[in-house]
């Protein structure tokens, strides 16, 4: 099904000693960071401030900012892609603690750490706006670069036996094997995961641009900071114009880069037939037919070619069958566990010790409870988001004309930056006396809903017309219809758009319960409030206590729960 | 026909030996003591029933998994990992679908670092060969399965091996299909067209060894060790009509139905690897064995033909009616038992009634659950129980293969229920469960 969202779901449902150990690390990094950057207190230098206009003319030169801070990221996830998944997908003691380690990462609330982040790379990069462009990058890195080297890693693992041995006999070398088969099977996945990553990733270009960490405040020419100045001078229209903006950029991205990019990764589906309903993009389309194109691509596939065979230290001939030498074996392996033992012991250490020193007993244990006020905000919303969208994608999935038209458009609106409408939403709030307790929560998923109603519209599409055909000749309607037939088959489908909505509405918390509209703040009781007043504070042990909660509510709440879900409605609901 | 004796030999294989360790102490034999050789000019071809541990073998001689013990020697040199003129055809093609035919057949010689005009030529002559022209810029989804299965043809030959190996190359093919590509392999192999010196051709079909091969291997279950060798010296091409071919065909079914020793066996141990069979087609063949022409006792190649079965779908079948004890089969033919034909004359609840009752006599597993459910407060137990006890005998993924045809037999007998998503038996009716479909 091309159109779930997040399609590497880690089914393994048991918790082992690996995940704990993946948990302690992954803190342990961060805490090691922000002990870092707290040595370092930098002070940004004055004067390096830079103006930006809210003249709308402005607006395409800072869009364009924000593109290639994008691009930038981008570049550096798939790189990360290549190395890390395919380490963790060939070497069988990596993989052991590495895949654990992602999927811990794709859980901890990414703006939480922004702060931490930013000061480590303006003192790496002295006196110049590069550290925080760094830092943006950065973070915009670590919402997209998780996710697509789980996908690769994934596809890795699934490559055809047959393939993987034809290939073998064949002679083809690893680094040959990798680039003739194994990434190309991976395309398509990593494609798609690639795209809606990036749809998710305008989100954290937007927050990434104005921070402001303790006497730090750091600003960066682009649209997120364009419309962290109109909030700041109060002014709507130039929030119009940036909204405005950041559709034309989106429409381009989605016409230009998205839909060409899907339809060209068919290619590479591992699937015998041909799909009757396969991605469609008239760009993609308007190129093929071109002779220039042709040429062009024909050289590059040449080239690139040239460029796979001619590594010869990779080319040695395909692995020999003998086996490893025992001794080294155990050598590596005992070298391998002392360090991780040790690197466990540290983080064991540092963690409390860091936390302790700026944080009181109480203060955990009421962060907790914040955590629970953020749970049940996150609880509500998922399920209003379910009432209103399961009902409308199941009547669109099941009319195909529909489909085809409005599924584009949720993609579209998934890619949309919801912090942008931020604003809007608060100069209401303001004006009625609105309670933020209450309305701040739907900003939460403002941007994240979207994946519920596109992947139910795809669960309604792909239910077979005989079981449709069915249910009607059995005269079955009404509640009868869904119990029996509409809702167990969407169900995996809706699952997984759930999921990834979770995992968004916990992130987008840090941003949605603190608003502001001009002077006035506005600001609800819960978990992401915490870690944003703290993050602006820049009180280092408070954030790390932030996020270790919030980290430590989403893993649970994704083990104990929505995976059981998800491999309970694999055997059962499955439509095959 | 060459003499043997004065023909080059092209592989040997000696004493072979695969297990497969499931933990330190507990391995498990796929393959024991196997001895092959395979001489210049011939088409060997290697039967036996699915789990004997053929396509190990094959992956053994290509050198994509290692022996436990013995050898391996290719032209005079041992097998260490893929060799030089050794190519294989694969049973599902294993073709690259991102690239195109042409493409395709050149990846051989492009990993051999051949230069590209020589690689283009030579890949151009393959598809000629085997028939591929004016195909050579489609991708393989564009294809039909037979025009599939020619591009494996072709990337394995455009490498001009010495040795080919077959992988059950035809049988994701249609009828039709299967023994148009056949014919013209066995043409160009008579024409020596193709610069193959021997062919080894895996195959649970049986029909199609004794069609192409020189010489006949069967390989027996459980360990796979070699049972039978026969060499066929029909001229090719061969008649399946002839009197002469139906006769080796009889004879190969009579080989591979011979009842290992001490076969007189109440019912079948725990150890017993229960063969796949759906209850429905049980029941289906039952009652094409006491309908006409059979009347109660058929010729298996006959039976095969016209059902349409190869061997891999035919013998679990007919194993499963003999444990169960409604078929006796030996020496190439099934008959029914009197239990067989009163099972045919009953309604369904009549049937089932028969079957639990052979279940339970035959088939000690089926006893042991329903035993211990009965044993067990509450009547449930955890399916794992069950399949930690297989794990003695087998290995994970078999043990699971085996208790789930245990629990379907059972199931259709009613002597126990089983809640799948919970992994659980019990002797509830599914009746009284709320709300489980």
């Amino acid at each position: 099904m091309k159109l779930l969202a997040q399609q590497n779901i880690n089914l393994k449902v048991k918790v082992n000693i690996w995940d704990i150990i993946a948990f302690l690390l992954v803190i342990g990094i961060i805490t090691a960071f922000a002990w870092g950057s707290k040595q370092m207190t930098v002070h940004y230098t004055p004067g390096q401030e830079v103006e930006l206009s809210l003249n709308p003319l402005n607006l395409p030169m800072y869009a364009l900012r924000s593109v290639l801070r994008m691009g930038a990221a981008l570049i550096f996830s798939l790189i990360f892609t290549f190395t890390y998944a395919t380490l963790a997908a060939k070497n069988k003691r990596a993989e052991a603690i590495m895949i654990p380690v992602l999927d811990v990462l794709q859980s901890v609330p990414i703006l939480g750490f922004l702060s931490i982040t930013v000061t480590g790379f303006i003192a790496l990069f002295p006196g110049r706006l590069l550290g925080v462009e760094a830092a943006s990058i950065f973070a915009i890195f670590t919402s997209q670069a998780w996710n697509m080297a789980f996908s690769f890693y994934q596809s890795l693992r699934i490559v055809p036996k047959e393939l993987e041995e034809a290939s073998v006999l064949f002679g083809l070398s690893p680094w040959q094997r990798f680039w003739r088969l194994e990434a190309p099977f991976a395309t398509p996945n990593l494609i798609w995961n690639t795209m809606m990553s990036v749809s998710g990733g305008w989100f954290f270009v937007v927050a990434s641009e104005a921070i402001t960490v303790g006497k730090t405040s750091v600003t960066l020419p682009g649209i997120g900071s364009y419309v962290a100045q109109a909030i700041e001078q109060k002014n709507l229209h130039a929030i119009g114009w940036a909204l405005l903006t950041m559709l034309v950029v989106i429409l381009i991205y989605d016409q230009i880069l998205f839909r060409p990019l899907v339809a060209w990764a068919e290619k590479f589906k591992f699937e015998m037939t041909e799909s009757q309903d396969t991605p469609k993009s008239w760009v993609l389309l308007v190129f093929k037919r071109t002779a220039l194109f042709q040429i062009i691509t024909a050289f590059f596939y040449k080239t690139w070619s040239k460029v796979i065979d001619a590594f010869p230290k990779f080319s040695k001939p395909s692995k020999s069958l003998k086996p490893e030498k025992a001794v080294n074996n155990i050598i590596r392996t005992v070298i391998y566990y002392l360090f991780l033992f040790a690197a466990i012991l540290a983080v064991l250490y540092l963690i409390p010790h860091f936390i302790l020193k700026g944080v009181e007993h109480e203060e955990i244990i009421k962060v907790f409870f914040l955590g629970l006020l953020t749970l049940l905000r996150v609880i509500i919303l998922l399920l209003l988001a379910c009432i209103i969208w399961v009902p409308i994608g199941v009547m669109i999935g099941l009319h195909p004309k529909w489909s085809t038209k409005i599924q584009p458009l949720a993609q579209f609106l998934a890619a949309f930056p919801a912090n942008l409408l931020f604003p809007i939403a608060v100069f209401f709030m303001v004006r009625y006396r609105l309670s933020p307790e209450i309305w701040t929560a739907p900003l939460m998923i403002l941007g994240t809903q979207w994946y519920i109603l596109f992947n139910v519209i795809a669960g309604a599409a792909a239910i077979p017309t005989d079981m449709r055909e069915a249910a009607e000749s059995f005269g079955l309607n009404g509640w009868k219809l869904w119990q029996r037939l509409l809702l167990p088959a969407i169900f995996p489908a809706l699952l997984t758009g759930i999921i990834t909505a979770s995992g968004g509405t916990w992130n987008a918390s840090i941003v949605a319960e603190v608003v502001s509209w001009g002077s006035v703040k506005l600001s609800a009781t819960g978990l992401g409030s915490y870690i944003a007043r703290w993050s602006e504070k820049g009180d280092y042990p408070h954030i790390i206590l932030g996020i270790v909660v919030m980290s430590i509510y989403v893993v649970f709440i994704n083990r104990f729960f929505w995976r059981k879900l998800y491999t309970i409605c694999q055997t059962k609901f499955r439509l095959d | 026909m060459e003499n043997k004796n004065s023909a080059k030999i092209l592989l040997q294989l000696s004493n072979i030996k695969k297990t497969y360790k499931k933990s330190e102490e507990d391995e498990h034999l796929v393959l024991d003591g196997v001895n092959l050789t395979i001489s210049e000019g011939e088409i060997v071809a290697l039967l036996g029933r699915s789990g004997s541990g053929k396509s190990t073998l094959l992956r053994i001689i290509s050198g994509l998994a290692k022996q436990t013990s013995g050898e391996a020697i290719y032209c005079d040199e041992p097998v260490n990992g893929p060799v030089n003129g050794i190519a294989m055809v694969f049973q599902t093609f294993a073709l690259f679908p991102w690239l195109t035919v042409l493409e395709n057949v050149e990846l051989g010689l492009e990993a051999k670092k051949v230069p590209e005009d020589e690689r283009r030529r030579r890949a151009l002559a393959a598809i000629d060969l085997i028939g591929l022209d004016g195909f050579e810029s489609a991708y393989p989804k564009e294809l039909s399965g037979g025009m599939r299965q020619r591009v494996g043809f072709a990337r394995a030959l455009v490498v001009e091996p010495t040795l080919l190996l077959m992988d059950e190359a035809f049988s994701a093919l249609d009828v039709l299909t299967a023994e148009t590509l056949r014919t013209d392999l066995i043409d160009l192999w008579q024409e020596k067209r193709i610069p193959t010196k021997g062919i080894l051709l895996v195959s649970h079909n049986i029909e199609e060894a004794v069609l192409l091969a020189d010489r006949i291997t069967i390989l027996g279950s459980n360990p796979g060790k070699i049972i039978a060798e026969m060499s066929i010296s029909l001229p090719q091409p061969r008649d399946r009509e002839a009197a002469a071919f139906r006769q080796i065909v009889d004879e190969v079914y009579a080989i591979m139905t011979k009842r290992p020793r001490g076969t007189k066996m109440e019912a079948v141990p725990l150890s017993y690897r229960l063969p796949y069979a759906h209850v429905t087609q049980l029941a289906g063949l039952l009652e094409a064995l006491e309908a006409e022409p059979y009347s109660g006792k058929a010729d298996l190649p006959e039976l095969a033909d016209q059902m349409g079965f190869g061997v891999d779908q035919l013998f679990p079948l007919l194993e499963a009616l003999d444990i169960l004890g409604f078929t006796y089969t030996e020496k190439g033919d099934a008959e029914l038992t009197a239990a067989g034909k009163e099972f045919v004359n009953s309604d369904i609840l009549k049937r089932k009634i028969i079957f639990a009752d052979h279940l339970k006599k035959h088939v000690s597993l089926a006893d042991h659950i329903k035993r211990v459910l009965d044993e067990r407060p509450g009547n449930k137990a955890k399916e794992d129980r069950f399949l930690t006890e297989l794990e003695d005998y087998f290995s994970e993924e078999e043990a699971e293969k085996v208790l789930q045809v245990a629990i379907e037999w059972g199931r259709y007998a009613e002597l126990f229920a089983y809640d799948e998503s919970a992994g659980i038996l019990s002797l509830e009716n599914p009746e009284s469960v709320e709300n489980d479909e």
